[in-house]
């Protein structure tokens, strides 16, 4: 059976990973090769890195950072942060990467995921979509949430289907950090409309939380950051949890 | 022993070949015949459209040359599915090494197609070893080859389907190994390990 993935996700700025990473028994936790090696064999899924420099001069050095982690990892990975040009996105497939998620460019200019679907296909292209539940309306939100659009949450994640993303990382900013539960309503209603498979983000707190997602939210993939990081949640010990709930994992 | 990766217009060469890397293995990307000929194993590997890399591969004379290969040749996801006859993606007539049909996934219950993540597969006694039996493995595809007389694993989904094939020389996997974790560089290992 296909199992439903699990996906730490590593922010990277100038080169390391950033968020005041602890672990112990790692020398440097700061180097995202060595923390996705540590991942990947913890039995993560896949992973994505961000990349959240602010200047071009911090970028420079993320594609030299992708063919580092292509170089050492064995499973699957996405890359994300600034990907606004087919010229960007084929620079980090040059590098290695699987994937790559664009947000803010994809709002700005759809055609965008036509020419990167046309281009390197379909599996290659995920859209990433920041969106805020208000009142009744989930607004989808550009530039790491800072600003509202007049796209919203349903009919975009449609609109970017039809222009050929492979699958749709969804981040509900009102669960973000709040550590309560993903938000399986809006991720269960996007699993009925959507024939792409989502990957739910924000809110993740708890073992619980992750069953959750797969079983009320439908979800095919469920990323997180900090409680990986920070060792609240152990990649091995959610596998375990979760097939002990009879949900299939790898 | 040294190893070529068949070079041409398909996206996954390059992990293929960090997976090498990995393993230690002396290795080579390239379109040369010459050098595909002396090689002691041929990988071909691919990501793509079925009917543009045919193209591709018939004005390059790769066609004929993988078909008269004597070494051991590993096909990769769609390098599996171009070593079958026939491929319904774009009507396109491919290398004929399996006498098999591709074919795409049709949902029934509202499955996701393409085929993505990772899958268990079953091996049937086979060149992939029984240590990867019931393990997982990733798989990106949409189109499949039935199960059939060459068929060396199996996975499922939607249906049941061919996860490798092997004929005489020709083995062949439908998932990815070289982003397999562990069980794929097992599974590389294997083939690289083949005798014919």
């Amino acid at each position: 059976m296909l199992a439903k993935r699990i996906i730490p996700c590593l922010d990277i700025k100038d080169g390391r990973t950033v968020k005041g990473i602890n672990f112990e028994n790692m020398r440097d936790a700061g180097d995202p090769v060595a923390l996705g090696e540590k991942y990947a064999k913890e039995g993560a899924d896949e992973l994505v890195f961000l990349d959240i420099s602010a200047t071009q001069e911090q970028r420079k050095t993320f594609a030299s950072l992708v063919n580092e982690i292509a170089r050492h990892l064995n499973i699957p990975f996405t890359v994300g942060g600034g990907i606004s040009s087919i010229a960007d996105a084929e620079k980090l497939l040059e590098a290695g990467a699987d994937k790559v998620s664009i947000n803010s460019s994809a709002v700005y200019n759809p055609d965008l995921i036509n020419e990167m679907a046309k281009a390197f296909g379909s599996q290659f292209v995920v859209v990433a979509i920041d969106a805020k539940k208000e009142i009744n309306n989930w607004v989808v939100h550009t530039h790491g949430g800072k600003k509202a659009t007049d796209k919203r949450l349903y009919s975009w994640a449609l609109e970017t289907q039809e222009r050929g993303a492979g699958e749709i990382l969804f981040t509900s900013m009102n669960h973000d950090g709040a550590k309560q539960g993903f938000a399986n309503e809006a991720l269960e209603k996007l699993h009925h409309a959507l024939q792409i498979p989502v990957i739910a983000s924000g809110g993740a707190g708890d073992y619980g939380h992750f069953m959750d997602v797969f079983t009320l939210g439908k979800a095919d993939a469920a990323l997180a950051a900090s409680v990986f990081h920070f060792g609240e949640i152990s990649v091995p010990q959610l596998k375990s949890y979760l097939r002990s709930k009879l949900i299939s994992v790898r | 022993m040294k190893v070529a990766v068949i070079k041409y217009n398909a996206g996954n060469i390059r992990s293929v070949a960090y997976a090498l890397e990995r393993l230690q293995v002396d290795f080579s990307i390239t379109d040369e015949h010459e050098e595909i000929l002396k090689a002691d194993k041929v990988i071909f590997p691919g990501v793509g459209e079925a009917s543009s890399t045919m193209r591709y591969l018939r004005d390059h004379k790769l066609d004929e040359l993988i078909k008269s290969l004597q070494q051991p040749v590993l096909g990769v996801c769609l390098g599996m599915q171009l070593m079958c006859k026939y491929s319904e993606e774009n009507d396109t007539a491919c290398l004929g090494i399996f006498d098999e049909k591709v074919k795409k996934f049709i949902p029934q219950q509202k499955e996701k197609v393409p085929h993505m993540g990772w899958n268990t597969i079953t091996t049937t006694n086979s060149w992939l070893g029984e240590s990867v039996n019931n393990q997982y493995v990733y798989f990106v595809h949409g189109y499949y080859v039935p199960v059939n007389e060459n068929t060396a694993a199996i996975a499922q989904y939607i249906q049941p389907f061919s996860a490798a094939l092997k004929k005489d020389n020709f083995y062949a996997v439908q998932f990815h190994p070289e982003k397999s974790a562990e069980t794929g560089q097992k599974i590389l290992e294997s083939f690289l390990n083949s005798r014919s």
